[in-house]
C-alpha cells in the first residue's frame, strides 16, 4: 500500500486541473472566498501545494539524518584510518602517542562485558518470564506486577552516570561496612594473595656501586604473613627469593650496614648483599582466584555496575520477544498437561530464543560502548596490563578513547580516532549479527 | 494358592512391562510441585532484584546527600538559592546548584531545538509518506545512529563541530555549549524519531483512511487527524528525549567545558551536572572529602529531574492515550 503513495498525489493534481477547466466548478475551486464565506476555507490547489511542500521538507529532513551519519562516520574514518596499525591494537597505553596501544583496554572490555553478560542474562530473562508468563491471579499480585513493570520502565530512563554513582557506593566500597577505619577503600578480607617485602641489593645503589665488579641490580623477595605484617629487618641467610624467568628461586642473601662495614668486594657476594638499614617495599602476588571484600575498583565492580545499566534493556527486549510467541503454542502445551514452568522451558523460551538473543546482543553492544559509569567507578588510572584476576584494575576501550581525546596533544586525538574505528567495527559486527538473527527469525515465522 | 501366586507374578510382570513401555517410573507429583514453586520463587527473586535496585539508588543518594549537608561549609540555602558553583576554590567554596542546572538546561535546550522538530518530521515521513524501500533503508540508519557510543559523539563534537563553529563565528570558545548541544541533539534524534513513529503507527488505519477519503491530502490527514490522535505518545517521546539529554554525560564532559556559570550565550563554556560528576570522579580529589559527597548531591538532583520526567512521560502516554475500541 505504501508503495503506491507517491502516485496518488499526481492523480490529485490532475483532478484539480480538470476542476479548473470546467467553468461550473470555478467559483468553488478557484474562488477567493469559500462556498459559504468561511474564512478558513482553503482551496484544493493550495492544500495540495502545502502537501507537496511538506513532502519535500520531509525528504530533506530524512536525507539530513543520512547526511549526518555519513558526515559523522566519514570524519572519524578520515581521522582514524591513518592511525590504525598493529601497535594500536596490541600495544600498551604508553605516554608517547606513536607507541601507544589499547591492548589492556581491549582485554578489559572483554573481561568486564563477558562477566556482565553472565550475570545479567539469567536475571533479566528471569524477570521478563515472571512478568510475561506467570499471570497474577489475585488483585494484590496484579498490583505488585504493575509496580514491577513501572519500576522497570523507570529504571530504563535513569541516566547511566547515576548507576555509576550507585556502583561506587554499593560495589566499590560496599557501603563502607567492611572498613576498619585505617585503610579506607583497602581490602579487609582477601583470599589468594601472597605478600612479599622487596629489597634491592647494594649494586642498585649508584653511590655504592662505584668502582667494582659490574654487579647488576637484583631484587629479593621475602615472604611475609599478611598485608599488615611488620616490616622485615634484613638478616644474613634469611629466606629470600628472586624473580627469575623460571619462577621464584631461593637465594642466599647477605645483610650488612654499608656505613659500618665495607661491602664484600667479590662480585657474586656483592650482588647478593642488601643494606641492613633499608626499608622494603610491600608487594603482592595474586592468584587467578583472588577475592577481596569490598570489591574495590576491580573487574567485578565494573561488571556489576554495567549489569545495572543493561538489566532494564534486557528485561524489556525479552518481554517483547516473549509477547511475540503465539498464545496457541502455550495453550496447546498447557492442554497436554504441562506445568507452567514446563510450558516456559520447553515451549515459550525455545521459540523466543532468537528474539532474546537479538535483544541481548544489542544490550551487550550498549555495555561495550558505555563510558560514564565505568569512568565514575574506575576513574582515570594508568593501566599497564590486561586484567589477571577478577579484582584486578582495568580500563575499557571507551574510557581509553575518552582519556586520549581529553588530552591536548593532536597526536593523541588521531590515535583516539583510530581507537574509535576499532570500537565501531566491533559494535557494527555485533549489530550485524543481531540483524541477521532477526532476519532469519522473520523468515522462519513466515 | 499356587494359582494366586502365578497370577500375582503375572500382574507384576505386566506392570513391569507397562513401566518399561512408558520408559520410566511414574513421576512423583509432590516433587514436580516442589520444583515448580522453587522455580517460581527464583523468578520472584529476579523480579524483586529490580525493585531492590531502585530502592538502593534512592537510599544511597539520599544518605550520602545527607552526609554532604552535614559538612559545615554547606548550607541548604546556599545549595538551593545560589548560582555560584565553586567547590574546588579553597576558601570561597560555594555550592549553588543553579549554576549546574542552568548549564544543563542550556545544552538540553539547544539539543532539543534540533532533535524534536527534526525527529518529529522524520517520524511523520517514515510513518505517513515514505515508500517501503525508503523505510527499509532509513530505519537501520537510525538504529546505527542510536547504537554509536556517546564517547564517539563527544569526540565528534570536540574535533569536528567545534572547529566548524569557530570557522563560522570567531567568538566561540574551544569548549562551548553549542557544539555539545548539537551533538546531544544528534544523539537524541533517533530516540525521538522511533518513539514518535511508534505513536503515529499506533493510530488505526481506518481513521487515516477516513481523513483521506473525505478529500484531505496526506498533510491534512497528518496535521489535523493523526498527530492529534497520537499526541500523548509524541509528548511522551519528547519528555523521554529531554530526560535522556539531561542525563547525557560523555559529550558534555568532552565538549562543554568545566566552568560552572549561568549564561545564555551558546558560545560560552558551561558545566552540566553530569560534567561535574565526571570531573570529580576522573580527577584526583580525595575520597570521602566534601567534593566527593557533593557528587552525590548533584547526582540526587539529576536523578530527581530525570525520574520525574520519565514518570510524567509514561503517565502521559498511558493516561491520555486515545483508544479506539
Amino acid at each position: 500500500m505504501s508503495d503506491s503513495r507517491p502516485e496518488d498525489n499526481e492523480h490529485a493534481i490532475d483532478a484539480s486541473r480538470k476542476n479548473e477547466s470546467t467553468p461550473s466548478h470555478d467559483d468553488h475551486a478557484n474562488g477567493k472566498t469559500g462556498p459559504v464565506g468561511d474564512p478558513k476555507f482553503v482551496t484544493t490547489r493550495v492544500r495540495i501545494k502545502t502537501d507537496l511542500r511538506f513532502r519535500r521538507m520531509c525528504i530533506l529532513t530524512a536525507s539530513a539524518s543520512v547526511l549526518i551519519l555519513v558526515f559523522l562516520l566519514g570524519s572519524i574514518l578520515v581521522a582514524g584510518i591513518p592511525a590504525l596499525n598493529w601497535t594500536l591494537l596490541t600495544g600498551y597505553p604508553e605516554p608517547e602517542p606513536e607507541n601507544a596501544g589499547m591492548w589492556p583496554a581491549l582485554m578489559g572490555t572483554l573481561w568486564v562485558c563477558s562477566m556482565c553478560a553472565l550475570i545479567t542474562l539469567p536475571l533479566g530473562v528471569g524477570s521478563a518470564v515472571l512478568i510475561e508468563e506467570f499471570t497474577p491471579r489475585n488483585r494484590i499480585a496484579r498490583k505488585a506486577f504493575s509496580l514491577l513493570q513501572l519500576n522497570i520502565t523507570n529504571l530504563a530512563g535513569v541516566p547511566s552516570v547515576v548507576y555509576g554513582i550507585l556502583g561506587l557506593t554499593a560495589f566499590v566500597s560496599m557501603f563502607t561496612i567492611f572498613d576498619d577505619g585505617e585503610d579506607i577503600g583497602g581490602p579487609s578480607m582477601e583470599i589468594g594473595a601472597v605478600y612479599y617485602d622487596q629489597f634491592s641489593n647494594l649494586a642498585s645503589d649508584s653511590f655504592l656501586n662505584t668502582d667494582n665488579t659490574g654487579a647488576r641490580e637484583r631484587y629479593f623477595l621475602i615472604p611475609v604473613d599478611s598485608r599488615d605484617a611488620p616490616q622485615t629487618v634484613p638478616e644474613t641467610g634469611m629466606l629470600a627469593y628472586e624473580n627469575q624467568p623460571s619462577g621464584l628461586t631461593r637465594v642466599e642473601v647477605l645483610a650488612i650496614d654499608p656505613f659500618a662495614t665495607d661491602p664484600p668486594t667479590e662480585s657474586d657476594q656483592f650482588s647478593r648483599t642488601i643494606d641492613s638499614t633499608s626499608t622494603p617495599g610491600r608487594i603482592s602476588e595474586k592468584r587467578w582466584y583472588y577475592l577481596r571484600l569490598p570489591f574495590g575498583r576491580g573487574v567485578v565492580a565494573g561488571a556489576l555496575t554495567l549489569m545495572l545499566v543493561i538489566l532494564p534493556v534486557i528485561i524489556i527486549s525479552t518481554q517483547e520477544a516473549l509477547r511475540a510467541v503465539p498464545a496457541t503454542l502455550r495453550a496447546g502445551a498447557l492442554g497436554l498437561g504441562a506445568t507452567p514452568w514446563q510450558v516456559v522451558w520447553n515451549v515459550t523460551l525455545p521459540s523466543a530464543v532468537p528474539g532474546i538473543m537479538t535483544g541481548a546482543i544489542l544490550a551487550m553492544s550498549r555495555a561495550i560502548g558505555e563510558t560514564a559509569p565505568i569512568l565514575i567507578i574506575a576513574g582515570i588510572v594508568y593501566i599497564r596490563s590486561a586484567p589477571q584476576h577478577l579484582m584486578d584494575d582495568y580500563t575499557v576501550m571507551p574510557l581509553q578513547i575518552y582519556n586520549w581525546t581529553s588530552r591536548p596533544q593532536q597526536e593523541f586525538h588521531s590515535i583516539a580516532a583510530g581507537g574509535i574505528v576499532i570500537l565501531l567495527a566491533i559494535l557494527l559486527t555485533f549489530n550485524a549479527v543481531a540483524v541477521l538473527i532477526r532476519h532469519r527469525m522473520q523468515n522462519k515465522l513466515q | 494358592m499356587n494359582s494366586a501366586t502365578t497370577e500375582d507374578r503375572a500382574i507384576k510382570q505386566l506392570d513391569l512391562q507397562v513401566q518399561a513401555l512408558l520408559g520410566r517410573n511414574r513421576r512423583n507429583l509432590t516433587l514436580v510441585r516442589l520444583r515448580e514453586s522453587g522455580i517460581f520463587l527464583c523468578l520472584i527473586g529476579c523480579g524483586l532484584f529490580s525493585l531492590l535496585i531502585t530502592g538502593s539508588i534512592i537510599f544511597v543518594l539520599a544518605s550520602e546527600t545527607a552526609t554532604f549537608f552535614r559538612f559545615q561549609e554547606v548550607t541548604l540555602s546556599n545549595f538551593f538559592l545560589s548560582a555560584d558553583w565553586t567547590p574546588l576554590l579553597g576558601d570561597t567554596k560555594s555550592f549553588g546548584i543553579w549554576a549546574l542546572i542552568s548549564g544543563t538546561f542550556l545544552v538540553t535546550a539547544i539539543a532539543m531545538a534540533l532533535a524534536l522538530p527534526l525527529g518529529l518530521i522524520t517520524a511523520v515521513y517514515l510513518s505517513e509518506y515514505a515508500p517501503r524501500s525508503v523505510r527499509n533503508t532509513l530505519k537501520p540508519i537510525l538504529e546505527i545512529l542510536a547504537g554509536i557510543p556517546t564517547v564517539v559523539y563527544g569526540f565528534f563534537a570536540l574535533m569536528t563541530i567545534t572547529p566548524f563553529l569557530q570557522d563560522c563565528y570567531s567568538g566561540i570558545n574551544v569548549y562551548n555549549a553549542m557544539s555539545a548541544g548539537i551533538a546531544v541533539g544528534i544523539l537524541c534524534f533517533p530516540t525521538v524519531c522511533s518513539l514518535a513513529e511508534d505513536a503515529l503507527q499506533a493510530v488505526p488505519t481506518p481513521i487515516r483512511d477516513g481523513a483521506l477519503g473525505l478529500g484531505g491530502t496526506r498533510f491534512d490527514a497528518t496535521v489535523k487527524v493523526i498527530i492529534p490522535a497520537a499526541l500523548s505518545g509524541i509528548i511522551s517521546a519528547f519528555l523521554l528525549a529531554i530526560a535522556r539529554a539531561i542525563g547525557e554525560t560523555m559529550i558534555v564532559a568532552l565538549a562543554a567545558g568545566s566552568r560552572a556559570q549561568v549564561t545564555l550565550n551558546p558560545g560560552d563554556e558551561v558545566q552540566t551536572m553530569t560534567g561535574y560528576m565526571v570531573q570529580i570522579a576522573g580527577g584526583d580529589v580525595s575520597n570521602f572529602g566534601i567534593e566527593y559527597y557533593s557528587m552525590y548531591a548533584v547526582a540526587f538532583t539529576l536523578f530527581s529531574i530525570t525520574l520525574s520526567l520519565t514518570m510524567i512521560g509514561n503517565h502521559v502516554r498511558k493516561k491520555y492515550r486515545e483508544t479506539y475500541d
